[in-house]
């Protein structure tokens, strides 16, 4: 099993993205199919910028298993006051300020759910949010 | 086609590879769409100009970026871009005039 941690900087939108494009590379390297990296790119981007607008950034963790992928983003940000609004598809809490810059379109969460195979989402209000996601390698 | 074809024809090359193929068109500003739609080799033609547009062309191994209708990369797009190797250009054309231009050589 290949383990990665990555601790993201909120306060660093240029470097949102850098986590997502170091798992794209290893997977790469490792041979993993093309369509499960770019599943694995499109969620793990998602939620890296959900860390940074909303929570400050966090930390991710990431397992390569041969028949899976697991990353898990973890913050203590404000948490998610209803989930259930949030996966929806266009509502977003995000700053105009964010949204200038192409972000805060309410695609973030339901992009994490339509790329993983499985999705879970742990938050407490005042304390923060963990997202669980699988890749199904096959 | 190849980036070359496009300069000199209103385009610009900012940085990047002359020689990078493209195949296919995606034209759109909100990056979590593009995120998701751009397919591999596309031009990705938007009017987004700050430094996220590299990360997002990079991850889905975009051909190249088109900035179209005039607009500018902010600062550190070019040196991001260069690090990541991302070809960018840019227009003063709309994305409907670029994309009538990509549409002749039937990509």
């Amino acid at each position: 099993m290949i383990e990665l941690h990555f601790d993201v900087d909120g306060n660093d939108f240029t470097l949102a993205g850098e986590c997502s494009s170091k798992v794209k590379k290893m997977l790469t390297q490792i041979g993993i199919a093309p369509a499960v990296i770019r599943k694995t790119a499109i969620a793990m981007y998602e939620g890296e910028i959900n860390m940074v607008i909303h929570a400050n950034g966090g930390k991710i963790d990431v397992m390569v298993e041969p028949e899976k992928i697991t990353v898990i983003l973890k913050d203590t940000g404000p948490g998610i006051k209803d989930i259930k609004k949030a996966m929806e598809e266009g509502f977003s809490t995000a700053t105009n300020q964010v949204r200038e810059l192409g972000f805060g379109a309410g695609m973030g969460l339901p992009n994490m759910e339509k790329y993983s195979d499985e999705m879970e989402i742990d938050t407490v209000l005042g304390e923060g949010t963990t997202v669980k996601m699988v890749f199904y390698c096959n | 086609m190849i980036v070359k074809d496009l300069l000199g024809n209103g385009f610009r090359l900012i940085c990047g590879d002359e020689q990078r193929e493209i195949r296919g068109c995606y034209i759109g500003d909100l990056l979590s769409l593009a995120m998701s739609r751009i397919q591999k080799d596309n031009a990705w033609i938007t009017i987004q100009s700050n430094i996220n547009i590299v990360a997002v062309a990079s991850l889905m191994e975009a051909g190249c970026i088109i900035i179209c209708d005039g607009f500018s990369p902010d600062d550190g797009v070019i040196q991001r871009a260069d690090i990541q190797e991302v070809t960018i250009l840019r227009t003063e054309l709309s994305a409907y005039e670029v994309a009538k231009i990509l549409s002749k050589y039937e990509i």
